[in-house]
């Protein structure tokens, strides 16, 4: 794959919970070695997207490219292929709690190579140093703090050396220290890896340390997409309350409410949520 | 990936090329190993790769520790700037024995 070619592309992306339209002509490209972070609101859609982008998800319309390969047209195997090119760092650790801290990271090496365990273990081994884990492989990951399993998923996730990794909330619940220490993380592996990585996030702070690119997302759709200086600089209102916390009251539609609250049904594809934020 | 050895002044000069991944290490790690196994001083040219991924970091680990159970010379030379951002994610820069050439990891 070229230099040029987007690690992800996305092109009019819409999904539909039900009648609820989610996500809306959503439309972005990462590009390789850049770090591109999701960020928006409660609601806002961005782990619908990134459950997209996983390929968990099937969009209602619209097409999306990982690392050159449109995933809605990929076999079963070719795709299993594709997501050994992918890391997820998931935001509680999605660590397996029968399996040793060591074994959880090198399960996708056991997986899906035919290295052998010399070589695994010093991987598994060199992944933990790399995450500041060392020597904590035999513990269980019930045995460590909240910081650790957000570092140990790290370690897991990019095991594998892959070139395109997804962090869903990777500071969520942190104290600041160890949050930065873990932005400090997403920085190296990208400037010694090159990799493509995509964070999912709320945390400001994080965003403008890390970011090349900020997409936010808000109700849905994309509201702007670009480079730390243009996010902070925006003069669109809604962007403003994003970063400055300042919360948005939604206007009324007194028939959609009334109909919620009394439990009736919408009929039509336009949902009361759709109505409520007036789209 | 390419792998090229040549001996020099007794030592064996191990020349790795492009994108050393995990199809590729398993090679390295074996090629390395019988070296260490004959107990030859070994140089490791890494000017012209591109990519290095975990697994290859992880045989040239092997051999380096074999080689100072061994006694002998293990050096990684010249090594170009991906590996080196590889080898300094790990701190392993401060590990290997490193040279800024083949010949001045010859007279190491």
């Amino acid at each position: 794959m070229s230099r040029d070619t987007p690690s992800v592309e996305v092109v009019n992306l819409n999904t539909h919970y039900g009648d609820r339209h989610v996500l809306k002509n959503v439309s972005l490209a990462v590009m390789p070695g850049e770090i591109f972070v999701i960020m928006g609101g409660s609601g806002s859609g961005k782990t619908t997207l990134l459950n997209h982008l996983l390929g968990l998800l099937r969009p209602t319309s619209g097409t999306i490219r990982i690392l050159g390969r449109d995933i809605n047209t990929l076999s079963a195997l070719e795709r299993q292929d594709l997501r050994t090119r992918m890391g997820v760092a998931f935001q509680s650790g999605a660590l397996f709690s029968s399996m040793s801290v060591g074994d959880n990271i090198a399960l996708p090496l056991r997986e899906h190579t035919a290295l052998d365990e010399t070589t695994i273990g010093i991987v598994t081994r060199l992944k933990l140093e790399v995450v500041s884990l060392a020597g904590f492989e035999d513990l269980m990951p019930s045995e460590l703090s909240g910081g650790m399993i957000k570092r140990a998923a790290f370690a897991r996730a990019i095991v594998m050396d892959p070139r395109l990794l997804f962090c869903d909330e990777p500071s969520a619940g942190l104290d600041p220290v160890v949050a930065s220490s873990i932005d400090d993380l997403i920085l190296r592996l990208r400037d010694a890896m090159g990799m493509s990585i995509i964070v999912v996030t709320h945390d400001l702070d994080s965003t403008f340390k890390i970011a090349d690119r900020i997409c936010v997302l808000d109700k849905g759709e994309v509201l702007a997409l670009d480079t730390v200086e243009a996010i902070k600089n925006a003069d669109n209102e809604r962007i403003q309350n994003l970063l400055n916390r300042r919360t948005e009251e939604a206007e009324i539609d007194p028939d959609a409410y009334l109909r919620r609250l009394l439990g009736e049904k919408e009929n039509h594809h336009d949902t009361a949520d759709d109505k409520r934020n007036g789209l | 990936m390419k792998i090229e050895s040549r001996e020099i002044d007794g030592a064996v000069v191990v020349a790795l090329a492009g994108e050393v991944d995990l199809q590729h290490s398993p090679t390295i790690r074996k090629h390395l190993m019988e070296l260490m196994f004959e107990r030859r001083p070994v140089i490791v040219d890494l000017a012209a790769v591109v990519y290095i991924d975990s697994s290859g970091i992880a045989s040239l680990v092997e051999a380096y520790q074999q080689a100072r159970k061994n006694g002998t010379r293990f050096v990684l030379a010249a090594v170009s700037a991906p590996a080196m951002r590889v080898l300094q994610l790990a701190r392993l820069d401060k590990v290997f024995a490193l040279a800024d050439t083949v010949e001045a990891g010859l007279k190491a």
